[in-house]
């Protein structure tokens, strides 16, 4: 890979690591970077030849000729574009190695089989946050791409109430944890199975777990949730982060009201109808994380699927973000290619970085602008060689938590070991 | 006579009885009406690793007449298109699709693409499952793709014949079905045959189990081969009276790859599993003609070029089963890099076959990266003339040389980007997509009346 010259000004910041919070088990480093483009998300959105000062973890400056720091690491950025680290949408990303070796995956709570309607027993209280694990060989291959953050899906595609998962900064800390746990339910066609074949069913069992969590009585016989179940829906009761994953449009005005009754905090996922349904989500305030790929009928719940959806969300005044069409956490990298199709189809620009940045950091709450590049945001930064969405471009310096990470994975590895194009001996001596 | 378009093996059993009769489920293709045109001012990518500024391409009775840097004569009648800015490429062609088989929507009907019913199902064919109102057809003609193979799954260790497309709207596979390309034969090697029969508790259900029952099969064919040969010769000398060996939708496949009228195209990951297959395919004198998925390719790409077998790969696939763990982004490139290599970019996917474009443009940033150097017009080959050679029709298509059939895509500008599009689409010289006008833009049956808003 090309690097662009370095001039370290003076010797690393090992000093600095002793004034960070304990939570921070990272060493932060004094970067200075000169003259970029700078994707702030904030205002304005853009900025040109701008520098950016990291210190301790975060950007301290923003500006327009800003002086390095003494200690600081200069990373000449060329004009070339500055965003924040992008969020990999809702993703399994440490939580599953292969898709297809069920030891390694740890997202869902399969029922051994569909079950009866009268043996659901939904866990709204599974949650995957302790099973995270940040030495996944998924998390750098993705990170080194320029994501910096994902939200850890729970049970997409075997869960009608799937559980939940929290947002996490893809450092490779064992709790880079960035957010309250989200709850995550299915309601369409894609979990139907597991509600007794109707999604009539869904609407009715949801009815059902909201009064259970409400009723603070023993468990009764027969009740559909566990008493941790109903602890743990009767904490999103108050404003609670809710994704639901759902197409149809007439599903996702179901899924408005039906928030709107229990005081949940809707987020729709997927959402390949939502154009439909564009200004009644506007109105509720209910953004969408669009899959920008998917234009066909992938099933009945999607046959008004169209590559504009997020242009017409965005036009209506629909928070819009992205996510990618499976939880599998191998191709989450590709994310920015479908942010470009979006833009490519009618999203602004800008918007469309937006929704791989500061816009799920806003749905999602996360503290202290993250998702932008103002002063005292995480330094968590990308520098790109090009257009950020365009396919042909790449990270050249990904910073997380203030540093610059290695950009080193499995993937570098074994292309650097079978790069040479001769080898004198087994490829298995060479170490890159 | 349609086999004798196929001959590529020079031996007296070319053409026996058994195929004497005319090919059954002939395609019924028919180009769409067309003009003549001349486009100018284009930067056109030939196919044949080339590229030309401000060219001029002539389109007429359905062929490429000219290509050319210099001016071009055109015709009088002739339409004139002038493309300053936009990019001319061969029409794209995708080997691995599973669209009509994998219908949209993808509900429990239109599910027709695995036979998993049994390890060895070489006497199905793709185009008997194929829905042609799949509106994943129109998709990908927006996207810029001409031609396409249909194969069965991957259940399979041998899971049946594939089929060779122009993507043309029509309502029967015949209609569209590539005048004198050669079936495929698709095969798997690695984990998907060993875990859909393990699973069930027969064979195989390891990958020993697989590489015999390849090799049991492939003794069949030859035996089957012989027998009719010997009744052949038979028949030949004069004798009369004689009985036919039976027939056999089987070995009748597996005989047209050992005659090398069926192209083989193997579904495998992993290296070493590859170089199995090689020595299988050296065993029983077949030629693989190319390895799909093969997310390892790269550590075999010397031995994949020497072979002359072709890698169709994805850009970036991996880590969605253990044999693809070890899938790289640079691995196309790397696939490209030794002389006489075949590397392709294939799809397996109705939303990758849309975009063949950005998944060839991203193989190639990565291979810019790692240091190889790898213009537009060498990057192009992968989703054109390569992908034309596994099929066995890049005599007919795949490059911008004159008399090939004119399928022909305008792009709006560089094709290797994530805003390009495919502005107009020809096939055979017929203008089948036009982006800019509704009337250019089929619909299929399935989504008409559907409520999909003021979209085509």
């Amino acid at each position: 890979m090309r690097r662009w010259p370095v001039r370290t000004l003076l010797a690393s910041a090992v000093g600095v690591l002793w004034l960070l919070p304990a939570a921070s088990a990272v060493r932060a480093q004094t970067l200075f970077i000169h003259d970029a483009t700078v994707y702030t998300m904030s205002t304005p959105p853009v900025v040109q030849e701008a520098d950016i000062v990291v210190l301790d973890g975060r950007v301290s400056a923003v500006g327009h000729g800003l002086e390095a720091p003494d200690n600081a690491t200069v990373i000449e950025a060329n004009r070339r574009p500055v965003t924040p680290a992008l969020f990999a949408g809702i993703t399994a990303l440490g939580l599953t190695e292969l898709s297809g070796e069920a030891t390694t995956v740890d997202q869902t709570l399969q029922p051994p089989a569909p079950p009866p309607l009268d043996r659901l027993a939904p866990r709204p209280e599974f949650d995957v946050t302790p099973a995270y694990n940040p030495d996944s060989t998924a998390i750098p291959v993705t990170r080194i791409e320029g994501y910096g953050w994902t939200l850890l899906g729970a049970g997409r595609g075997g869960g009608f109430i799937g559980g939940q998962g929290r947002a996490v900064s893809l450092d490779g800390a064992y709790d880079s944890f960035l957010s309250e746990p989200v709850l995550f339910i299915g309601i369409g066609a894609s979990t139907s199975a597991l509600t007794g074949q109707s999604r009539a069913a869904q609407y009715m069992l949801l009815e059902q777990a909201v009064a259970e969590s409400r009723d603070t009585g023993a468990s009764q016989p027969g009740a559909l949730l566990t008493p941790l179940g109903r602890q743990a829906i009767a904490r999103f009761a108050e404003s609670g982060h809710v994704v639901f994953s759902s197409d149809r449009a007439s599903d996702i005005l179901q899924i408005i009201r039906l928030a709107e009754r229990n005081g949940w905090r809707a987020v729709i996922s997927g959402g390949a109808e939502a154009w439909k349904v564009a200004d009644t989500l506007a109105e509720a305030g209910v953004p969408v994380l669009v899959d920008p790929l998917r234009n066909l009928p992938g099933d009945f719940d999607q046959i008004g699927a169209r590559l504009d959806n997020a242009a017409i969300l965005h036009e209506a005044g629909v928070t819009v973000s992205f996510t990618g069409g499976e939880e599998a956490p191998h191709n989450a990298r590709k994310l920015r290619q479908a942010a470009g199709v979006a833009v490519a189809n009618g999203l602004p620009h800008e918007v469309g970085v937006a929704g791989l940045t500061s816009a799920p950091a806003a749905i999602f709450g996360l503290p202290d602008g993250h998702g932008t590049v103002t002063p005292g945001a995480p330094a968590n930064l990308v520098l790109w060689t090009g257009d950020p969405l365009e396919v042909t471009t790449l990270a050249e310096t990904v910073i997380l938590n203030g540093r610059r990470i290695p950009m080193v994975s499995r993937q570098t590895l074994l292309r650097d070991r079978y790069l040479p194009a001769d080898s004198d001996r087994p490829r298995a001596y060479i170490r890159p | 006579m349609a086999c004798v378009r196929f001959i590529v093996l020079l031996t007296a059993l070319v053409c026996s009885t058994l195929l004497r009769a005319e090919a059954p489920y002939p395609s019924t293709y028919q180009p769409l009406p067309s003009q003549s045109l001349l486009i100018t001012n284009a930067t056109v990518l030939t196919g044949t690793g080339d590229r030309l500024d401000q060219a001029s391409v002539l389109l007429a009775d359905g062929r490429i007449q000219a290509v050319s840097s210099r001016a071009i004569r055109a015709p009088g009648d002739a339409n004139r298109l002038d493309a300053e800015g936009r990019w001319v490429t061969p029409g794209l062609i995708d080997v691995h699709s599973h669209l009509g088989v994998y219908a949209s929507p993808g509900i429990a009907a239109h599910s027709d693409g695995n036979e998993a019913t049994s390890p060895t199902t070489a006497h199905v064919w793709a185009e008997h499952g194929i829905w042609p109102q799949d509106p994943g057809f129109n998709r990908a003609r927006a996207g810029g793709v001409t031609t396409l193979q249909v194969l069965p799954g991957s259940a399979n260790l041998i899971g049946g014949r594939g089929v060779t497309l122009k993507n043309v709207p029509a309502v029967s596979y015949q209609a569209m079905k590539f005048p004198g390309a050669p079936h495929g034969l698709k095969m798997a090697c690695g984990e998907n045959p060993k875990r859909v029969y393990g699973q069930r508790n027969q064979e195989p259900s390891t990958r020993m189990g697989n590489v015999a029952g390849f090799r049991a099969r492939w003794i069949e064919a030859q035996k089957y081969l012989d027998d009719w040969a010997r009744y052949e010769q038979r028949v030949a000398d004069g004798e009369t009276g004689l009985d036919a060996p039976a027939r056999d939708l089987r070995l009748e496949t597996l005989a047209g790859v050992l005659r090398g009228e069926i192209l083989v195209h193997n579904h495998c990951y992993r290296a070493d599993e590859m170089m199995t297959m090689l020595d299988v395919a050296a065993e029983f004198g077949y030629s693989i003609s190319a390895f799909h998925h093969g997310v390892e390719a790269y550590k075999i790409a010397d031995e994949l070029a020497a072979a002359g077998v072709c890698g169709a790969l994805w850009a970036d696939w991996w880590g969605f089963k253990a044999e693809a763990y070890d899938g790289i982004p640079e691995n196309i490139a790397l696939v490209d890099r030794p002389e006489g290599s075949c590397a392709i970019v294939h799809s397996d996917s109705s939303e990758g076959i849309q975009r063949l474009n950005q998944e060839a443009a991203k193989a190639m940033a990565r291979g810019r990266a790692a240091g190889m150097n790898i213009p537009p017009e060498q990057a192009i080959r992968w989703l054109t003339a390569n992908a034309a050679r596994s099929l066995g029709i890049l005599d007919r298509t795949g490059t911008l040389e004159p008399g090939k059939m004119a399928d022909v895509v305008i792009w709006n500008g560089n094709p290797f980007s994530v805003y390009a599009k495919a502005d107009q689409v020809f096939i055979d010289g017929a203008l089948i997509f036009d982006r800019a006008d509704l009337e250019r833009q089929p619909l299929s049956d399935f989504e008409l009346g559907q409520s999909l808003g003021d979209r085509p």
